[in-house]
């Protein structure tokens, strides 16, 4: 059965959709990144769509849906290199995707979460700082 | 009145049916008076031509003959009421490319419906010559002026047309160059809107701003709306989906150049413009990008 490669790259996973999406396709992908991002403990899902020609409403709700479940399991999405006609088709079908991080093309992608999870990193342990000195006020 | 039976009757077509029983003469005259209907025609146009200017003599002679030949020609074919007809195809064809050719040199649809309309009084001239009898003149004068009424509203429909398809392309040629994308900096796009954003120009402006988005890899896109004289709710929905369309694809959008009016109107639309991030100037938009990347000017 066809299936969409899932890489891992250090702390990430690397999405690379390389042929056209059928509906059967989408929810595979689903199932396998899920499944991959609990095993891996990924903190970051990285998706290239910049060789998808087509969406349709199902294939759009899809993309968003793979972006939720992955924050809900912790690990940052970012959907990079979408094409101008994808762009304006989801926008038209008004799905606008909100919540979702987009870059240009892997590597700002790449850069993208880096820094976030880097940053989130960063932003726990100030947290972290802040409630000890908290406490220590208390 | 005479009895019943001779009361004319007019059908659907409009035909009288006297014309059904015994053809017209005017096909008949046209063939055997073409040359003294030429030069009587000429003579009409050069008279009634204010516009010397734009056509030349000799060329409104080749004209007038050929259309003359064409029009005896399709007559023959004794149909004098239905132009649309397949014999009248050559008349048709060349009276387009008459008026075409009147509407690029500078004439008025008046000039140059008169270019037919001055065609009757030689031809009414030479019926009330050759006919006696003033029933069969007037049955003729009636033909004839309903054959040229109707070729000449075709050729000011023609004209009409081309004057349209002038229209038509130079709007469609404004609407290419009234959407450029300029490439501020490295990574930095800007698209200056000129003009009312309608459904046709969002389109062509959206498409040429995320492929030029690819093209450059550029992270973030200016949209400068010193241009545009008004912001509806249209416009304003035309503004967030390409926003939108933008950041789908990984690139920032800032709105610059929204003048106080409009912002008032953006308010008290209860437009909701939260999620872009907006400038007062597109010097302000291309500080915060230059920021946004990290990148300082300095004074020397």
């Amino acid at each position: 059965m066809e299936r969409i490669p899932i890489l891992q790259m250090g702390e990430f996973l690397l999405v690379t959709i390389q042929v056209d999406m059928h509906d059967r396709l989408a929810m595979t992908l689903q199932d396998d990144l899920t499944n991959r991002i609990s095993q891996t403990s990924a903190n970051g899902v990285l998706i290239d769509i910049s060789a998808l020609d087509i969406v349709d409403s199902f294939i759009g709700r899809i993309l968003g849906n793979i972006a939720k479940i992955s924050q809900v399991m912790d690990a940052e999405t970012v959907v990079v290199g979408m094409q101008p006609a994808v762009a304006i088709t989801l926008v038209e079908l008004g799905m606008s995707l909100t919540g979702i991080r987009t870059a240009l093309n892997v590597e700002k992608g790449m850069a993208l979460l880096q820094a976030t999870v880097g940053s989130s990193a960063n932003a726990q342990f100030t947290a972290t700082e802040w409630d000890l000195e908290d406490d220590a006020e208390d | 009145m005479a009895d019943l039976g001779n009361t004319v009757v007019w059908t659907d077509e409009g035909k009288c049916p006297m014309e059904m029983t015994h053809s017209s003469k005017i096909p008949e005259i046209l063939k055997t008076h073409e040359a003294e209907l030429l030069s009587e025609w000429n003579q009409e146009l050069v008279a009634t031509n204010t516009r010397k200017g734009l056509i030349k003599e000799a060329e409104l002679q080749v004209e007038c003959r050929e259309f003359l030949k064409l029009l005896r020609i399709a007559a023959q074919s004794g149909n004098l009421s239905n132009i649309q007809a397949s014999e009248w195809r050559e008349v048709r064809e060349m009276l387009t490319s008459i008026s075409r050719s009147r509407s690029h040199k500078g004439f008025t649809p008046t000039e140059t419906a008169t270019f037919i309309f001055s065609f009757k009084r030689p031809l009414f001239d030479r019926l009330r010559q050759l006919l006696h009898d003033p029933t069969e003149i007037g049955d003729e004068i009636w033909q004839a002026t309903d054959l040229l009424d109707r070729l000449g509203l075709m050729a000011v429909e023609a004209y009409q047309k081309s004057r349209e398809e002038v229209i038509l392309r130079q709007q469609e040629e404004m609407m290419e160059l009234s959407t450029p994308v300029v490439k501020l900096w490295d990574g930095i796009l800007a698209l200056p809107i000129i003009g009312t954003l309608d459904s046709a120009r969002t389109q062509v402006v959206m498409e040429s701003l995320l492929q030029k988005i690819v093209e450059t890899g550029s992270e973030v896109a200016i949209i400068d709306i010193t241009g545009v004289p008004t912001v509806d709710t249209l416009t304003a929905q035309h503004l967030l989906k390409t926003v939108t369309a933008a950041r789908l694809m990984g690139a920032d959008c800032i709105i610059s150049g929204i003048r106080p009016q409009i912002a008032q109107t953006i308010v008290y639309l209860g437009i909701d413009l939260t999620d872009v991030t907006t400038k007062a100037t597109l010097a302000d938009a291309f500080l915060m990008a230059l920021k946004r990347k990290g990148t300082t000017i300095t004074r020397k």
